[in-house]
């Protein structure tokens, strides 16, 4: 197997992106932004347009410090608070990345996003996002909640709590999240080419069956 | 190299534990309902793991395919261990209760309700049920529908309690055909019924979490087809159709499933599907229905048996 490429979001350089390739495995440590369907749709309404709403600034700032040049982290993870009323995480494994689609691109370009964590891909506008502007997705274990939130070291609060726990923003900070790069920011994306040889696959296995 | 890759990674089945029926006498009903919801959460069922523990030696040494089924298993053993959640998204949480001549269905939707609420305190279920339209969590997983309770009286003398706790992941990629279908060249008999089959799990992707199991339902309604569907992921991997030619067919649309090389995750691989599990229904003569429900490979089911005397069995 390949060698373990590490990077320390925020402050991930468009160079670092560049040079991973499709297959390559990523060592995460750093603090990193969670966010899913509402949080993706919260930035649409509110932040893709010339004037960002007086009320939504304050977020807006909080967002773009861990965004730009930082990780998106496609989850609703479980999280518990303690005695002292800290939160803490239980269960964190990646949500489905392709509702996205719509936004992501937006998103990439807006706050210079240089990756996204998921499961099961994104599409091709995406893509051509990554391409563009220097990003990469990363694929974490869909499922692996426990797994995953062994990663995180601790919970630095959250952004727009009253979107409920799976949809708010949390502020994550991780240690040796592993992931594989499957859309780099050179148009080469796994999921495309599984989708392709599968799509081939059952073309002559349907035509098989009488 | 035999030997290399049974020592790689967690190997779950070395912890009998994991695979024995939970028994014991609960203080109440509700708290044997909480019970079964923490061990549908924590545990999952020994004969998926078994599975899951076999395809690993399937997949390619050093493979992405073999790597994610060795965090899998390392993940259920984790989540067993520590009382959380195998998987974050706890899901629809149905349950299937047969309840025996005289006990109030009230009260049982009553406590299974209280049950759902206290396993979310406890974090044994995420906050996961949200107003349709404006999107506000109820945060306690009740709501308009939620949880998802279907009764059924029955002769016995016990109450029986399935659950299942089904991901949005994988049940966004459940879908429906009527037949024909012609861009798949599928008629009105099992040929086409395969045709659509293989098409769904091909239309999947690893987007429902592969490696999953595929429930099928030939005929009904809309609704009850669907339902049907659901229902066969309650069955255990090793069961196949009493019907022998759909017992054919599951093996047949299982093994051109793994064919198709989506993987694990759909990084790519020997194992898209662990099981297909079909079944049949009358129809009427103009509606020829073939419904699919996928199970991502966190095939959360557990039964509840709960006798007079308070005593219980969950596996």
């Amino acid at each position: 197997m390949k060698q373990t490429i590490t990077i320390n979001p925020p402050g991930i350089t468009e160079e670092q992106i560049r040079s991973l390739k499709r297959g390559d495995m990523v060592s995460i440590s750093g603090i990193i932004l969670t966010g899913r369907d509402t949080a993706h749709k919260y930035i649409k309404d509110n932040f893709l347009h010339e004037e960002i709403p007086e009320a939504e600034r304050e977020t807006y700032e909080g967002l773009k410090k861990f965004l730009q040049g930082g990780i998106l982290f496609h989850v609703g993870p479980v999280v518990l608070h303690d005695s002292n009323g800290q939160p803490y995480i239980t269960a964190a494994g990646p949500t489905t990345s392709i509702r996205e689609e719509p936004y992501e691109y937006d998103v990439i370009k807006h706050f210079g996003v240089r990756a996204v964590i998921g499961k099961g891909g994104m599409g091709e506008k995406t893509l051509s996002a990554c391409k563009e502007f220097g990003a990469v997705y990363l694929h974490a274990i869909g499922g692996a909640a426990a797994y995953t939130a062994k990663s995180i070291r601790k919970v630095h609060g959250n952004f727009k709590p009253e979107f409920g726990t799976p949809e708010a923003f949390w502020i994550l900070e991780i240690e040796n999240l592993e992931c594989v790069v499957t859309m780099d920011a050179h148009g080469e994306s796994l999921h495309a080419d599984i989708l392709q040889s599968s799509n081939n696959a059952a073309k002559e296995l349907i035509g098989g069956i009488h | 190299m035999e030997e290399q890759k049974n020592s790689s990674l967690a190997e779950p089945w070395h912890r009998k534990e994991m695979f024995e029926p939970l028994h014991g006498k609960a203080e109440s009903r509700i708290d044997a309902i909480l019970l079964l919801i923490r061990e549908a959460s924590t545990n999952l069922p020994g004969d998926v793991i078994s599975s899951l523990s076999v395809q690993k030696t399937k997949e390619s040494d050093g493979s992405q395919a073999q790597r994610a089924l060795g965090i899998i298993l390392e993940n259920i053993e984790m989540a067993y261990d520590a009382k959380t959640p195998i998987c974050q998204d706890t899901g629809t949480n149905i349950f299937h209760v047969h309840y025996p001549i005289g006990t109030s269905t009230i009260t049982l939707r009553n406590e299974i309700t209280q049950a759902v609420r206290r396993a979310t305190e406890l974090g044994y279920l995420r906050p996961n049920s949200v107003d349709s339209i404006t999107g506000k969590n109820s945060g306690d997983n009740t709501g308009i529908g939620l949880p998802s309770l279907y009764f059924h009286e029955w002769e016995n003398e016990h109450l029986e309690i399935k659950l299942m706790l089904k991901g949005g992941g994988c049940e966004n990629v459940g879908t429906q055909y009527a037949l024909p279908d012609s861009r798949l060249g599928a008629g009105r008999d099992l040929a086409g019924v395969k045709k659509v089959v293989l098409d769904a799990v091909l239309q999947a992707q690893g987007k429902g979490c592969s490696p999953g199991i595929l429930g099928v339902g030939i005929g009904g309604d809309r609704v009850s087809g669907a339902l049907l569907a659901k229902e066969q992921l309650f069955r255990k991997l090793e069961d196949q159709s009493p019907d022998p030619m759909l017992a054919e067919a599951e093996a047949e649309m299982l093994e051109k499933s793994n064919q198709l090389g989506i993987g694990p995750m759909g990084f790519g691989g020997a194992t898209t599907l662990l099981s297909v599990k079909m079944a049949k229904m009358h129809r009427i003569p103009a509606s020829y229905f073939v419904s699919t429900s996928y199970m991502c490979w966190a095939s959360r089911r557990k039964t509840l048996v709960f006798n007079n005397d308070n005593t219980y069995i969950i596996e």
